[in-house]
């Protein structure tokens, strides 16, 4: 190498610019990890501190704590039937709406359809206390179902949104075919139009999922019964309390937690791999 | 849209007026929730921040309609102005610039790079933006404290701690949204920096363009659209931001990292101005009407 590098003086730059990408990137990888790495180490160390290092004391302790607590397990499962139900929901929902908004020509779907982008972009904070009220008005506040109603409605745009674009994308021929056969409209929709939709549906499912799986925002104003708080909130109230901080095992906490996010969205590229260009979404 | 529009397909169906309440019966269900869920607390919005309705106090009792005090109360609040302010820092530091520039910078250097090592380093951005946000808050307040990794770092190349959180809170909120955001723009930009013809670069590159002139005059310019869209993007997310700051500082110390939002969920939630808290909605809200129109007009939609 370093006689090559006498020999042609010029290898040298171009060395450079080969290698200079690899190692910028590397560092910035190194930052981004370096959060992360503190967090999977300090959950398999008895006694983690703040800082980054090797466990001290390598232990599963601090999961097997997490996953016996009652109080933990409650959690979980609440944020499961919020996720669950709302994506659920959403699936069902934006799946029946994008048929019809795909298949037929409306006199109101361009309005419709401009209304749903417009909403895609509202933040959802900036509704969060008209919705407070809202829900006082009708004493439905604290109420796991209506939790998911709501979360459900806010998901809707973009989920018929993307809905609707994959919809598009099924070929109309398999459908003609079946009404050919005598299919009546649902059969159809059974059998022909959901298995050519699982891609979109799997999709819009995901996101749904993991979008009320982390909201903290929404669960933490409508509920107040500490037996119905979800993960996220219950998170946020071990972290917030004052004393000692049991970082291990709040390590483990995060870690079990983020896990389903993470799970969902490897499952999930292999869906939308094309959902990042902007190309794609001016299809319609 | 013409390949799919089943008038004029060959075949006949049932259709007609059929047509019209199949597509009303599967449209009901969404525009129930819509209009329940999400449509009427938003124009209620513009109903509530002209009144002054609390949970506390003589107003609790009765609420009233009292015009535009609470606007008129808004400007002349000083934690109103400083939150503001705040917004604007926090969004042009940690979105428009800060995952943008984060994001590009990461996609422009993977192009083209070695297949493992770009999915490795792209796993770890991501593992940042698929954490939920309260977790991404944990662990920034970890890595910032006094006793944290970052110190622990600068106390290895011999520097005097600094304590983070109480001395730069406005920095550390960017640094943990750039951190937590910067992936949804790297992926924004490896698609469209995927879909620049590699033949325009290469033949700039035989006339001699350096570098740098080929990002400036080249590649830049051929993503503009994705830019400007993926801006518009990252601003409304990032104007809605309450998790991470709430849970990361409570919008302290003092109000220093107050931004709208957290203001709003103080005067609302914990001062019990409900009235007054719907007024700083309004102003997110207006904000994001704004933009949100504006990302429609980007899009160029045609429906």
């Amino acid at each position: 190498m370093s006689s090559n590098v006498r020999k042609r003086p010029k290898f040298n730059r171009y060395m450079l610019a080969r290698v200079l990408p690899y190692i910028i990137l590397s560092i910035i990888g190194l930052l981004f990890l370096l959060p992360l790495l503190w967090l999977l180490l300090a959950s398999f160390d008895g006694s983690a501190t703040l800082a980054l290092r090797m466990p001290a004391d390598l232990t599963a302790a601090n999961y097997a704590s997490t996953l016996s607590s009652a109080d933990n397990q409650r959690a979980f499962m609440n944020g499961l039937i919020l996720a669950l139900g709302q994506a659920l929901l959403v699936v069902v929902v934006a799946g029946l709406a994008s048929y019809p908004l795909s298949r037929y020509q409306l006199r109101y779907k361009r309005p419709f359809m401009y209304i749903i982008l417009f909403a895609t972009g509202l933040p959802i904070t900036a509704v969060m206390v008209p919705v407070y009220q809202f829900f006082l008005y009708l004493k439905i506040q604290d109420s796991l179902l209506f939790t998911t109603l709501f979360l459900a409605a806010s998901a809707l745009p973009y989920s018929i949104w993307m809905m609707k674009n994959f919809m598009d994308s099924v070929p109309l021929e398999l459908e003609e075919a079946a009404w050919v056969d005598g299919a009546s409209i649902w059969t159809t929709m059974r059998l022909v139009v959901t298995p050519l939709m699982l891609p979109g549906i799997f999709t819009v499912g995901i996101f749904a999922f993991a979008g009320s799986w982390g909201n903290f925002l929404v669960p933490f104003i409508l509920l107040q019964s500490p037996s119905k708080l979800p993960a996220a909130v219950a998170i946020y109230q071990y972290f917030g309390q004052n004393g000692i901080v049991q970082y291990g095992k709040l390590a483990s906490f995060s870690i079990i937690y983020t896990m389903p996010a993470v799970a969902l969205y490897i499952i999930g590229q292999r869906f939308m791999s094309q959902g990042f260009s902007f190309g794609g979404a001016s299809k319609g | 849209m013409e390949a799919i529009n089943p008038r004029g397909s060959g075949v006949k169906r049932k259709r007609g007026s059929g047509e019209q309440w199949r597509a009303a019966m599967f449209l009901t269900p969404s525009w129930l929730l819509l209009l329940l869920f999400f449509f009427v607390p938003a124009l209620l919005t513009f109903y509530l921040a002209f009144t002054n309705m609390s949970l506390t106090g003589a107003a609790a009792a009765q609420t009233e309609f009292i015009g535009f005090k609470n606007f008129t109360n808004m400007f002349q609040d000083a934690t109103f102005r400083t939150s503001v302010f705040n917004t604007i820092l926090f969004l042009l530091f940690s979105a428009v610039i800060g995952q943008q520039v984060m994001g590009f910078l990461i996609a422009f250097l993977m192009n083209g790079r070695n297949r493992t090592f770009r999915s490795v380093i792209g796993s770890i951005v991501i593992a940042g933006w698929v954490a939920p946000e309260v977790v991404c808050a944990f662990v920034w307040f970890a890595f910032l404290n006094d006793s944290g990794t970052a110190n622990a770092m600068i106390e290895s190349i011999g520097l005097k701690p600094i304590t983070w959180l109480y001395t730069f809170p406005m920095v550390s909120v960017i640094f943990a949204n750039i951190w937590h955001g910067t992936a949804f723009s790297m992926l924004v930009f490896q698609a469209a920096l995927g879909d620049v013809p590699r033949e325009v670069e290469e033949a700039a590159m035989i006339d001699g363009a350096s570098a740098w002139q080929r990002l400036i005059r080249i590649t830049i310019p051929m993503i503009i659209g994705s830019v400007v869209t993926n801006m518009v993007l990252v601003t409304l997310q990032t104007l809605g931001s309450f998790t991470l700051i709430y849970a990361l500082t409570g919008g302290g110390p003092g109000n220093a990292t107050e931004t709208l939002p957290i203001y709003m969920y103080h005067q609302a939630f914990v001062n019990y101005q409900l009235g007054y808290g719907t007024a700083i909605s309004l102003m997110l809200l207006l904000i994001g009407i704004i933009a949100s129109l504006l990302y429609m007009k980007l899009l160029k939609v045609k429906l």
